[in-house]
């Protein structure tokens, strides 16, 4: 909670401001009853016209007070809250930009972003209503009783049975009713889930004619689902008939209390007429903390979700960075006994007991089956992950002593999965550098063999991309992204399994077009396809996280079992009709 | 950041916002982009379009249960009626107190006859609520059934055409807003209206003078809150554009997070973000203001006629003679009177998006299904898998053709692969076979039988898919299989899963064939997947078998392994077989190269590489495949 604090701060004229204003109005409130009792007992006792008139004014003044405090307290309760809403989002979204690829491994995209969105805003609305109710709901709980007693004290005593036993009553239906919606939110989950799987599978029930069977799944869990909201229903409804039986409960005894007196004379029938609407102001704020006791169970479990990423510890940071000013020169790439394992505690390892040596320049494959430890290879170089044994160095300095930004400056690197921006194409490729001239621009997407198609693009450069890039194909896609990379003119390019989807043939261009504009670059590349690594200077053969070959194609061929076998796999046939 | 930058961030961010919208109206081109969220921050909300049209037809699902509505009927004129009379009753207490007669024993008669008044009420209200609780979640479910059950008769073109997000939230916040308004509304309007007659005429009863002084309020305050709501209608339109422009911003950038992080692209990511968000609030202070200031302008109007009313009735007391136990109750009448108003006044949301949402639901509800059999339709039995094309023509759209002429036959047992760039239409021609479209001219037979007059289960029945998307569903790895035929044993299943190979990982897993799969089968991996969808098509009978780059995510060695399976698993098939990697498909009977929607070369591998056509240069890497 302490660190909520830091978002109150800045606005903390407005979160004082709020329930003050907000008070106001609660006094008014309570106050208004009092007058009316006064014109009853005094003005019309009496006689006394012009009273009644004074008193009468005085109530529409204060009415149009409370007006304009309601009014502030609205505007000030929106500000804070909105405004510490905003502040927070930002925070939480700094914090993700700090992330390192184990952090973002935790989350799952989905979830991020609904803590960004729905938790956040979840928050917010329970401070506004906080904000609004806080004062308001105890200050007219108070005000009624303290205006009950000083009106009559015997009287008010009634409020002092009725309300622990109310009070029990709603704890009760509250107890009750909230596991029961947990077990109803289970369910609707499930039922939710259960439609998004069958919009997804939708060829696949088609196919199979499981319609029927699809309808029948549907079917019971949305029994279960109706069963369970009716269970949690059926107690929630208790509470209106609950608030009516206790209001007209006290209503009835202070009547009948009030009206024994009023004939001893003990006390004046105007009273009488306040105390009733008083009984129905205490119930009623009490009826309000209890929605918002209700309301913010759901904002502390946004809240929980919010803090874990606040909480998150950043597990790769420049703390160690000892040469900052250090950039990537030469790229040289050294493994000395490097192993990794993504989780502390599984057993397995993704990398086991890597040594392994790129000179500048150098072209390397890297290839062997999925999940072989290739990507978690090269993710070690731009220290995306930092190894758990061994080091890596990167011109002869550990990647741990370079200054992240400029490590990850130096190194190039398209991902297996391509993300593109929403905007224009030649915003997304200048991701790579901001300030490049629109020669270079093109000369990357030439070397990337992305110029030819972009130009038969009726918008060219400036075509729009939608979200995610849905208006390229695969291969275009791909080539897009090495241009991006390219733009960056690393020291050292990883492409991670960059060209699946490009046919081999511009495969072969882009290549060959490396050779000629990236002769001082490092190449790593990760490929699926043997011809696609078959020129390296050398190759890297991998298998459950060791490597089992290392060398240029025609060693290989002759001495690596696993390198033959993808080989054979990929060419026997071909080699065979040729 | 400069006005321009700013500018253009809000530009891309809603052209990307327009982009899921123009999604819908997009031509097909594939299974559309699925997954939920898309209508995140989106509130179902615009006005509705015929809405007498769309009541009647929600009311439609309660009728049904005549003799509980009436009964809810009965509950609320009681309870609102006792109410009413209980706190009338208050007018000869108080005046027999004040005059000269009162007794104590009048007294507790009186007030035992307003406890059995107010008794009956409560008990009423309760009864009310039940009942209605009851209705509505049985309304709702029915809703859901049956917009399920009609999702499942609907062509997959629906499903390519509409985005899946927006089909999502007609299931989750469409149906949950009709669910609100059903619990809480209906009844909430009929004891509003009850009330705000019985307490006028109450009201005229008690008084004509003072009732005509709360009448003249009431105008003032529909103004005041016409006002209200225009304003914050306004700023909550700016706020809604602004959130779903945060929205998209924040789900592309932490889609991306990955590659943001690559380009040290955090700090310009950022910058944009906190621009994007303080509009937002800017926005947002604003609209929930306006939509604050509802509260407490109505409810402080209301005490404004309240102090009217003391003050004229105070007055009218000590001139006309009204008695003070008349002035006591209609006080607070004046009070009951308006806060049905102001009820209903802030109900109008609930019921205005409920409505909007009722009418989203059943459109998808009158959407067109699929045909339903012919009376002259054949069934299917004994299937020998005789598959033929004869001068297909066929587009998703009536303007754009996607496969033009096409003819082919696949005799049983034999294996046809389809190789062509993407967009070539190769996938589209599996979804004509088992008419998840019909072609537009032409004619597909099985067994010589054309396909339109052949039952649509039987069809389907008879042809089994193992596609590029992969797609399990939450259950166990052995439910997942045995999806393919219900009724498949143990056995079966497992001499399936070895197959396809995935017998072996299988019992890897934590529980075998027990282990739950969940999220689309997030918990394996893609590869795995795939051998689990062969597995499925494998225990299926069917003698026509549809491979859409099954293994396309299998790595060539892993693919080495299951070759075997997979030739065993073609061997008593018709197989129609499209892939990318083209070492998949040498052993074909025929190949087709497919190009912008024709066969442009067809022949065994070794003919089409004698031919030195297309199909030699794509395999020996000489051109290009898009």
């Amino acid at each position: 909670m302490k660190r909520y604090l830091k978002y109150v701060k800045p606005y903390w004229y407005a979160f004082i401001l709020g329930p003050i204003l907000m008070i106001t109005e609660v006094a008014g409130e309570v106050i208004l009853p009092a007058y009316m009792a006064r014109i009853i007992n005094i003005g019309a006792a009496n006689r006394d016209v012009p009273y009644i008139i004074g008193t009468g004014l005085t109530m529409i003044v204060i009415a149009l007070i409370m007006m304009g405090g309601g009014i502030g307290g609205a505007w000030f309760a929106s500000k804070a809250s909105i405004s510490f809403g905003a502040d927070l989002r930002n925070d939480c979204f700094k914090k993700v930009q700090k992330f390192s690829f184990a952090n973002i491994d935790t989350f799952s995209t989905g979830s991020l972003v609904t803590r960004l969105t729905n938790d956040i805003t979840q928050v917010q609305n329970l401070i506004m209503m906080g904000l609004r109710m806080m004062l308001r709901a105890p200050g007219m709980l108070i005000g009624a009783i303290i205006m009950a007693f000083s009106m009559n004290a015997g009287l008010a005593r009634v409020f002092l049975i009725i309300m622990p036993v109310m009070i029990i009553a709603i704890v009760i239906i509250m107890r009750t009713a909230f596991p029961r919606f947990t077990i109803m939110q289970k369910k609707l989950d499930k039922v939710n889930s259960n439609i998004q799987e069958t919009l997804q599978n939708v060829r696949v029930i088609k196919s199979f004619v499981r319609g029927d069977y699809e309808e029948k799944r549907f079917s019971d869990s949305n029994e279960d689902l109706k069963d369970s909201s009716l269970r949690a229903f059926k107690v929630v409804i208790l509470q209106m008939p609950l608030m009516s039986f206790f209001m007209n409960a006290t209503t009835l005894a202070v009547v009948w209390m009030g009206g024994k007196q009023v004939l001893v004379g003990d006390m004046q029938v105007g009273n009488l007429t306040a105390f009733t609407t008083y009984i129905v102001q205490v119930l009623m704020s009490l009826m309000m903390l209890a929605m918002v006791f209700l309301q913010s169970s759901r904002a502390v479990a946004s809240a929980r979700r919010i803090n874990e990423i606040l909480d998150t510890e950043i597990d790769l940071t420049d703390e160690n960075a000892k040469q900052t000013t250090k950039m990537v020169r030469e790229g040289k790439i050294e493994f000395q006994q490097v192993s990794f394992r993504y989780y502390k505690d599984s057993q397995e390892k993704v990398l086991d007991d890597i040594s392994l040596t790129i000179e500048p320049g150098q072209t390397v494959g890297i290839i062997g089956s999925t999940g072989c430890g290739k990507t978690t290879l090269v993710s070690m170089i731009p220290r995306l992950y930092d190894a758990d044994e061994g080091r890596i160095l990167v011109d002869g300095v550990d990647v741990r002593e370079y200054s992240l930004k400029n490590l990850r400056n130096g190194v190039g690197m398209v991902l297996q999965k391509n993300v593109l921006f929403s905007g224009t194409i030649e915003e997304n490729l200048m991701w790579g550098d901001e300030e490049a001239s629109q020669e270079e621009v093109h000369a990357a997407s030439e070397a990337a063999q992305a110029d030819a198609f972009l130009q038969t693009f009726p918008d060219g450069y400036q075509t729009q991309l939608g979200q995610g890039g849905v208006n390229v194909s695969g291969g275009q896609k791909q080539r897009l992204c090495i241009a991006r990379a390219l733009l960056k003119k690393p020291k050292i390019l990883i492409l991670d399994d960059s060209t699946s989807a490009v046919d081999t043939a511009t495969e072969a261009k882009i290549r060959e077009s490396f050779t000629g504009t990236l002769k001082c670059t490092t190449k790593l590349i990760i490929a699926q396809r043997i011809t696609s690594v078959m020129n390296a200077d050398q190759i890297v053969v991998m298998d459950e996280g060791k490597i089992v070959g290392l060398g240029r194609h025609e060693e290989l061929l002759k001495g690596c079992e696993a390198y033959q076998e993808i080989y054979y796999s990929q060419m026997d046939r071909e080699v065979s009709a040729s | 950041m400069n006005e321009a930058r700013k500018e253009a961030l809000i530009r891309k961010y809603s052209y990307a916002a327009q982009q899921a919208s123009v999604q819908k109206e997009k031509g097909p081109g594939g299974p559309g982009p699925g997954g939920p969220g898309r209508g995140r921050g989106r509130m179902p909300g615009g006005k509705p379009k015929n809405t007498g049209k769309t009541i009647k037809r929600l009311l439609s699902y309660i009728q049904e249960e005549k003799y509980k509505l009436a009964l809810v009927f009965a509950c609320v004129i009681i309870n609102t009626t006792a109410m009413l009379s209980g706190s009338y009753m208050l007018r000869p207490i108080i005046n027999s107190l004040t005059s000269e007669n009162g007794s104590v024993d009048k007294l507790l008669q009186s007030l035992l006859l307003m406890a059995c008044i107010y008794a009956v009420g409560i008990i009423a209200q309760y009864l009310q609520s039940r009942v209605m609780i009851g209705i509505s979640q049985q309304a709702i479910f029915r809703i859901r059934n049956e917009l399920f059950a009609k999702i499942q008769k609907l062509p997959v073109r629906f499903y390519d055409t509409n985005n899946h997000g927006d089909i999502m939230s007609r299931f989750t916040n469409d149906v949950d807003a009709v669910g609100e308004m059903l619990n809480n509304t209906v009844v909430q309007i009929i004891s509003s209206v009850i009330n705000v007659i019985g307490t006028f005429c109450l009201m005229v009863y008690t008084n004509v003078w003072l009732t005509l002084i709360t009448v003249v309020t009431v105008p003032l305050m529909m103004q005041a809150a016409r006002f209200v709501t225009m304003h914050s209608r306004r700023f909550y339109k700016a706020q809604q554009a602004a959130l779903g422009t945060l929205n998209g911003y924040i789900e592309e950038t932490v889609t991306g997070q990955k590659v943001v992080k690559v380009f040290c692209h955090e700090e310009i990511a950022e910058e944009e973000f906190s621009y994007l968000n303080y509009d937002l609030r800017d926005k947002q202070i604003m609209a929930q203001f306006f939509g604050g200031i509802m509260g407490p302008v109505m409810g402080n109007l209301g005490q404004v006629g309240y102090s009217l009313t003391a003050c004229v009735g105070g007055i009218l007391c000590v001139l006309r003679g009204f008695d003070i136990g008349g002035l006591t109750v209609f006080v607070n009448y004046s009070r009951q009177f308006s806060r049905p108003i102001n009820e209903l006044s802030m109900q109008m949301n609930t019921i205005f998006s409920a409505l909007a949402g009722a009418e989203r639901v059943f459109s998808v509800m009158d959407e067109n299904p699929e045909p339903e059999d012919g009376p002259e339709a054949v069934r299917l039995t004994d299937c020998r898998g005789y598959v033929r094309l004869e001068g297909v023509t066929f587009g998703y759209q009536p303007d754009k053709t996607i496969l033009k002429d096409i003819s082919l036959y696949a005799k049983p047992g034999q294996k046809i692969a389809f190789v062509g760039s993407t967009g070539a239409g190769k996938t589209t021609i599996t979804n004509l076979i088992n008419r998840f479209y019909d072609i537009d001219e032409g004619r597909i037979t099985i067994d010589d039988v054309d396909i339109k007059k052949i039952a649509r289960d039987d069809l389907r029945s008879n042809i089994a898919m193992v596609l590029q998307d992969t797609h399990l569903f939450t259950g166990t790895v052995r439910e997942n299989i045995r999806y393919g035929r219900l009724d498949a044993t143990d056995a079966e299943v497992e001499q399936a899963a070895r197959t396809a190979s995935a017998h072996s990982f299988i019992m890897r897993l934590d529980k075998g064939y027990d282990t739950m799969i969940e999220g689309d089968g997030a918990n394996l991996s893609q590869g795995q997947r795939q051998l689990l969808n062969i597995a499925r098509a494998a225990v299926s009978r069917a003698p026509i078998l549809i491979l859409d780059e099954a293994t396309s995510s299998v790595d060539t060695r892993t693919e080495k392994h299951i070759e075997k399976g997979m030739d065993r698993l073609m061997a008593e098939r018709t197989t129609l077989v499209i892939a990318h990697r083209l070492s998949t498909v040498r052993d074909a009977d025929a190949i087709m190269v497919l190009e912008h929607g024709e066969i442009i070369e067809r022949g065994s591998h070794d003919d089409l590489l004698a031919m030195k056509g297309r199909y030699y240069e794509l395999y020996t890497g000489k051109s290009e495949l898009e």
